[in-house]
């Protein structure tokens, strides 16, 4: 059946802000479907709130809008734009959610608008958990014993009846959240009441537990005419119990016969078709290991992060087919585009092995519990293909960047057999190390699976990568020890660690005997038709089959690695931005990296895609056969950073700044030298290794003094202190990981805090912007609402900026991008940071000023000048709008850690406000994070002293638009001397009702929560925080933010928002 | 762990460790694509006079099960990447190692099955050797393997003599080219009563017993070679019991109304075939086993019509027979290994079977 001819214009719902359980893998779905669209002749309106995503690029859909996903704007958009169709299955559970409620309240039919992709009816069957499970005994697909509850008693009554544990899923929630196992009455009492409350319908899930069994996926397609067919199977190696998002998968399973296999395949077969879907669509399943026992866990109607992970690993573009559906085609009219040869209803066959591991952000929040459960923690993923799963899980070990490459890296030899059988029983993310470890000491594997429930297999593999350590040691390094090692990929300097050599020596032996990395191709169909996708990976022991290409110049383009608080989709942006830039200028691409979440791993991206590590190994064996003529790195954040100097050892030029400069900008010496000749003043500090040192310079310049590790990205370790005890600690976490840098001690300054990123080629330069942080110095800057154009500073001082930016630029040699973090006192412009490289703001800025910054900077590096491009140097004219870039946090995800905003990163996303007037441009920033007021129109202020002033008059405001405030004791008093009605509550050590009660008491919208700085972290403030976070209330930590908040509040109006094209911009 | 050598009739060697049976071996090699369903795979008859390679590197995941197809394993030889060191799956019998030295079958692993692949893909099927002896000539043996031919594998395959399952429901006469033993428990789970017959049965006595309807099996050889069953098949063609035929069974009732066949190039053989039903245009995804295709433009439309076609290269995969109660696929309805998708084609069958009593 031919395309729907009705279809011309189709509103794409985007997922917004990155946050744990919803993240890259909506870009990438979101952009290959605006794509396919487009190819179509479909006219595509993008709603997306996040301005990092590719997908809100004027190249990929005709009109952008980057606004908040709130019902009310998506009406207001559809009343403006007209489109004859929304297709919501794209942007994961938020855009699903925006369009039931839609559907529900009647807009889409009274606007003769479609969905398309799936219907509302597809969507409640599937997602509501009462209508599911009646689906599946309709069908005779079996679910775990469960009940839907409304409230904690029905519960209660439930779980008694089918017997602890029991496992509980908040109806309408993305990640899980709220969700969890409870094995007595007093956890389940606990997280019900949380579960409630979280969910969009006051539903929760409590069901048979089913932890242990074993956990397999299905990504299924189906069109219109009911044809379906499975794309892959995943098999989780963790059991049930953990959330697929947190455990490790392997693709295709592998612990399962051709019967356990095809009879899943069936029964996901007939859910897909019975709920009617058209599109893509994941089902997952617990399957008893010891009997042909299953049930369906969950299935999600749309794409998801396994479809993102399934596409990758088979090579099958779910979401573009996904798209094609949506317009009406069948599976059988729509050609595989990988092979060119078949169509999209065939089933991918693997010849390789896949294996996903998540990126868990236990490194940065160090007091967070480790645990993993069915709340997805994991804030990105790493993918890796090899012929092997031992292999293939060592490349993803390596890929994390975590300080990891193989099963040694956490190193538990110090615990005894006692406390080693105690760790095996923890569920987190270091468990295969601990597994290694009892292998090592003999442990047998029925005890290991006894306690793990992990499969005997996946410990078998575990015991030969363990057993290839003890030969290493043991044995003489052969010829033939050293092939069977790189076979299953243990990376050069773990072998010359474990027999004795240095690393070069091992690299030496490896190229002498000719054990090279060969390249496969993933190619969908396990090479039964041959395939043109320049899309590979790397395996010891086999024939190369990558294609010699010559003639064009060949660029490298070294990607960002799993997603991170501090690195995100950012990065990637720029690294595709950079190499479709390249690839215009008639260079042949390659792209290196392991994330299957993002765009740049869509095959096609660039010339040729190689999904490998980002360590210098791996990327010199590409090197060997690509022998590139030059490599980017300045676009992929600190991971590609970091290999500037492995590369330019392998010969490779860098394109772009050099190394030496990058090193410039990182090194106090040489940059204090700088800073000097250009005569730009920077906040007092110095250079220490020990926390003596440290508190010698600290007491020097005076406390508060700022402390961080150099090298980072994110601010990672970097902390406020304000006395000696400070020091020590935070000095004692940084030297937890051998630090191959000086750590840097400054004088910590509170003034504002201003940001630009500017264009160099190496004369000129182009400031497309200058950006004002709303929080003052000492937040973070990727947690700080960042405005465009800056606010508060004075045209002088612009000009200081744009002064002092020129001559940092060209002092450092910048060719392409530089970042600069600033600090204005008055009228005294300091610099605190100098990146010379992309940054986390450049997508956005890009975006609102219309300057393609990443495309600029790359022309500058290969030689061209701003000025022959069209632009004129220096700072340009200020847009016609204001764009508030609002920081967006998981916290709720993360049990244990601290909210309280500080010089470390902790948001995972962020979302734009973008306005002809500041307050409304702050006002959609705001909605856009999800802070939505007033509700209950109850906030509780409680502040330090510093802010106490600050905190009346923004308490005077709030009480102006109606709010009733709370505030403990000291807080209130200075209010009520102030005029300001506040109703004074007990501390939470207190007697009831206290703060908690009231946060607990669910008529809270705000809290407001200043915490002291330095080292503080118990106590009530933390508590209150966490409480606050987890029961879902917004809770603001700076002063600065919760003035934003009423100002926009004040002036705006939900109702009367003005939707801007960004696309119009520039 | 002995070296074993893998050699193609083009002259190209792999280096190997030797798997199973130590003795040499010469056949046609093939590949299949499957992830799972191995055991399903070494037990399909229709791999007689071949040597199989496994397209998916880990082999042997879940060791032996009871899931044999037929009584033995009959492929000539088996090619794998990598055979699992231990087994893991609750109704686990026995390690692949041990059951291809039981069946007698050598093998070889740690090869470059991707490499090998390709080339079956470019050149076509063609022969092989495996051997243990270093000392291998490759001048001597690659006349040998030039001369090799599949031969009547039928004969080898087919029961010896006929049984019967039991079962309440119509009388099926299943004719044995190689049958997979799913066909018959496929009826018999419907509750047809199936009576199996060895291949050479003369038609005469299959319609003498008076079946409901008689199934054609899959099984394995150049249906070209199936003369003497092919003039059987034209008589029971001409009677009006109904006829469901799978593969082999398809082929040869195509040749018994004066179709030709064809060998393809590197054949089909996996889990993931797109098939078209050319009455409704649904598509499924269907198991396939077949190195012989019919030429659909050679089968009188006043005969038969074809009833679906291969999605990915267009050959045909069905016809459904005019004004007669015969249907015949070329792929495998009856799975194992691989999906279930067309398992509604028994359903069919038994529904012309109740409609023509």
């Amino acid at each position: 059946m031919p395309r729907n001819k009705e279809i011309k214009k189709v509103l794409v719902i985007g997922s917004g802000p990155i946050v744990i359980g919803q993240a890259a893998e909506f870009d990438y779905a979101g952009t290959q479907a605006c794509r396919s669209l487009k190819e179509e002749g479909i006219e595509v309106v993008l709603l997306n709130s996040n301005p990092a995503t590719i997908m809100t690029d004027k190249d990929i859909a005709d009109r952008v809008y980057i606004e908040p996903l709130t019902v009310e704007v998506v009406e207001q958009l559809i009343l403006k734009e007209h489109p004859d169709s929304v297709l919501p299955t794209l942007g994961g559970q938020a855009a699903l959610n925006l369009a039931m409620e839609l559907e529900e309240n009647g807009f889409l039919k009274r606007n003769n608008v479609r969905l398309i992709g799936t219907t509302s009816e597809t969507i409640k069957k599937a997602e509501d958990r009462l209508e599911f499970k009646t689906t599946m005994e309709k069908i005779g697909e079996p679910c775990a014993a469960s009940l839907v509850v409304e409230s904690v008693e029905e519960g209660i009554k439930f779980a008694e009846k089918i017997g602890y544990p029991v496992v509980l899923r908040p109806a309408y929630t993305l990640g899980g959240s709220g969700g969890g196992i409870a094995k007595n009455r007093g956890q389940l009492v606990e997280i019900l009441e949380n579960g409630l409350r979280l969910s969009r319908v006051g539903q929760v899930l409590v069901e048979r537990c089913i932890a242990g069994w074993k956990e397999i996926e299905y990504e299924v397609m189906r069109d219109k005419s009911g044809n379906c067919i499975t794309v892959c199977n995943m098999e989780n190696i963790d059991p049930v119990g953990v959330h697929t998002g947190d455990s490790i998968v392997v693709a295709p399973s592998q612990t399962l016969g051709d019967k356990e296999y095809q009879m899943l395949r069936t029964s996901a077969l007939n859910i897909i078709s019975e709920l009617n879907i058209t599109g893509g669509c994941n089902v997952q399943y617990a399957l008893h290991p010891e009997t042909f026992e299953y049930c369906v866990i969950e299935v999600n109607p749309r794409v998801s992060r396994s479809s993102a992970l399934a596409s990758k690993a088979t090579g099958y573009p779910i979401a573009k087919v996904a798209a094609k559906i949506a317009l009406g085609y069948t599976l059988d009219e729509i050609k595989n585009a990988v092979t060119k040869k078949t169509y999209a209803s065939f089933e991918p066959m693997l010849d390789y092995c896949v294996v996903k591991i998540p990126r868990l952000p236990f490194d940065k929040f160090i007091s967070a519990k480790r645990t993993l459960t069915t709340q997805m923690k994991a804030t990105g993923e790493v993918m890796s293909i090899c012929d092997n799963f031992e292999g293939a899980l060592m490349k993803a070990i390596r890929s994390l960047e975590q300080h990891v490459d193989s099963l040694m890296s956490y190193d538990y030899s110090h615990l005894s057999e006692e406390e080693l059988f105690e760790e095996l029983y923890v569920v987190d993310d270091r468990r295969i190390f601990k597994i290694a470890e009892a292998l090592r000491r003999g442990v047998s594997y029925d005890d290991i699976h006894e306690i793990t429930r992990i499969d005997k297999w996946f410990i078998d593999k575990l015991a030969i990568l363990v057993e290839m350590e003890e030969r290493l040691k043991n044995e003489p390094l052969t010829p033939e020890l050293l092939k069977e090692a790189k076979r299953i990929e243990f990376p050069d300097h773990v072998i010359a660690s474990l027999a004795g050599k240095t690393a070069e020596e091992v690299c030496g032996m490896r190229y002498a005997n000719n054990i090279t990395a060969a390249y496969k191709m993933v190619d969908t169909c396990a090479a039964e038709f041959a395939a043109e996708t320049p899309y590979y990976y790397s395996v010891y022991g086999s024939e190369n089959e990558v294609e010699k290409t010559a003639g064009r110049k060949k660029v490298l383009v070294l990607g960002s690695g799993p997603i991170r608080i501090g690195q995100g989709i950012e990065f990637d942006f720029c690294s595709v931005h950079c190499t479709w830039a390249f690839s215009k200028e008639g260079y042949e691409t390659i792209i290196v990296n392991n994330n299957p979440e993002t765009v740049s791993t869509d095959f096609d991206i660039a010339d040729k895609l190689y999904f490998e590590p980002l360590t210098p190994e791996d990327v010199r064996s590409i090197v060997d056969l690509e022998k590139p003529d030059g490599a980017v790195v300045q676009f992929g954040g600190q991971t590609a950073i970091k290999l500037t100097e492995s590369l330019m050892k392998m010969g490779v030029p860098i394109l772009g700044t050099s190394a030496e400069n990058v090193d410039a900008a990182e090194d106090r010496e040489l940059f204090d030298a700088i800073l000097e000749k250009c005569g730009i003043p920077r906040p007092t500090g110095g250079t220490v290794y020990t926390a003596e040192e440290a508190k010698k310079v600290a007491n020097e310049l005076g406390y508060p003094v700022l402390v961080r590790p150099s090298y980072v990205l994110g601010g990672q370790g970097m902390r406020i202190a304000i006395n000696d005890h400070d020091i020590e600690e935070f000095i004692g976490i940084i030297n937890q990981i051998a630090q191959d840098h000086p750590i840097l001690v400054d004088k910590y300054l509170q003034g504002k805090e201003i940001e630009v990123d500017a264009v160099c080629d190496g004369e000129d330069i182009l400031i497309p912007g200058i950006m004002e942080h709303i929080e003052r110095a000492g937040i973070h800057s990727g947690d700080s609402i960042s405005v465009y154009p800056a606010q508060s500073i004075s045209e002088k001082t612009k000009r200081i900026i744009e002064d002092y930016t020129k001559k940092l630029a060209r002092s450092l040699h910048v060719i392409g991008l530089i970042n600069i973090q600033f600090i204005v006192c008055g009228e005294e412009v300091y610099v605190i940071e100098v990146n010379p490289r992309s940054s986390r703001t450049v997508p956005y800025i890009s975006k609102v000023t219309g300057i393609p910054i990443v495309p600029l900077a790359t022309k500058v590096i290969i030689g061209g000048k701003i000025k022959e491009l069209g632009y004129t140097p220096g700072l340009a004219p200020e847009a016609d709008y204001f764009a508030v870039k609002m920081p967006v946090f998981s916290f709720e995800k993360i049990r244990g850690a601290d909210i309280s905003l500080g010089p470390e990163m902790k948001s995972t996303g962020e979302c734009l406000g973008i306005a002809k007037t500041f307050d409304e441009a702050l006002y959609k920033a705001f909605l856009g994070a999800g802070i939505k007021l007033p509700k209950h129109k109850n906030m509780i202020i409680t502040v330090r002293d510093e802010d106490k002033e600050k905190a009346v008059e923004i308490g005077r405001r709030f009480e102006r638009i109606g709010y009733r405030i709370f505030a403990t004791r000291g807080t209130a008093e200075v209010m009520k001397a102030a005029g300001v009605k506040a109703n004074a509550v007990n501390k939470i050590e207190q007697e009831s009702p206290n703060l908690m009660d009231l946060i607990l008491g669910h008529k809270i919208d705000l809290v407001i929560d200043t915490p002291p700085q330095g080292a503080e972290r118990a106590g009530d403030g933390f508590v209150i925080r966490r409480n606050a976070i987890e029961t879902g209330v917004n809770v603001l930590t700076a002063i600065d933010t919760a003035e934003a908040l009423i100002e926009s509040l004040e002036h705006t109006n939900i109702r009367k928002l003005t939707l801007i094209d960004i696309a119009t911009i520039g | 762990m002995m070296k074993a050598f893998l050699i193609l009739e083009d002259g190209t060697v792999f280096t190997g460790t030797s798997i199973g049976s130590k003795k040499e071996m010469i056949s046609e090699i093939v590949f299949n694509t499957s992830m799972t369903g191995y055991l399903e795979v070494l037990t399909d008859p229709s791999y007689a006079g071949q040597a199989v390679v496994m397209t998916y590197p880990l082999i042997g995941n879940y060791g032996i099960t009871p899931d044999m197809e037929s009584r033995r394993a009959w492929p000539k030889g088996y090619i794998v990447r990598e055979l699992s060191r231990i087994p893991s799956n609750f109704r686990c019998e026995g390690t692949i190692q041990d059951f291809l030295e039981k069946q007698d079958i050598p093998g070889i692993a740690g090869i470059d099955t991707r490499a090998l692949t390709k080339i079956l893909r470019e050149k076509g099927t063609m022969n092989s050797m495996i051997t243990v002896d270093e000392d291998f000539d490759l001048k001597e043996i690659l006349p040998k393997l030039k001369a090799y031919v599949v031969g009547d594998v039928v004969a080898e395959t087919t029961c010896k003599e006929s049984y019967t399952i039991k079962g309440g429901g119509p009388k099926v006469a299943l004719m044995d080219f190689g049958a997979k033993d799913n066909i018959a428990k496929s009826l018999n789970q419907r509750g047809c009563e199936v009576t199996v017959y060895p291949a050479a049965t003369p038609a005469e006595e299959v319609i003498a017993s008076a079946p409901d309807g008689i199934m054609l099996s899959n099984g394995p050889g150049d249906p070209k070679d199936c003369t003497a069953i092919i003039e059987e098949i034209r008589k029971l063609y001409e009677t009006e019991i109904p006829i469901f035929a799978i593969c082999l069974g398809h082929q040869l009732m195509a040749l018994a109304n004066g179709a030709k066949t064809y060998k393809l190039k590197y054949g089909h053989r996996g889990g993931n075939h797109p098939v078209k039903d050319l009455s409704n245009g649904r598509v499924y995804i269907s198991s396939q086993n077949h190195g012989y295709a019919v030429d659909a433009s050679t089968l009188d439309a006043s005969i038969a019509k074809e009833a679906f076609v291969n999605v990915n290269d267009g050959t045909n995969e069905g016809f459904s027979y005019v004004g007669k109660n015969i249907f015949t696929v070329q792929f495998h309805p009856e799975a194992c290994p691989g999906p279930k998708d067309s398992g509604y084609l028994f359903d069919r069958f038994m529904d012309m079977m109740k409609g023509a009593r």
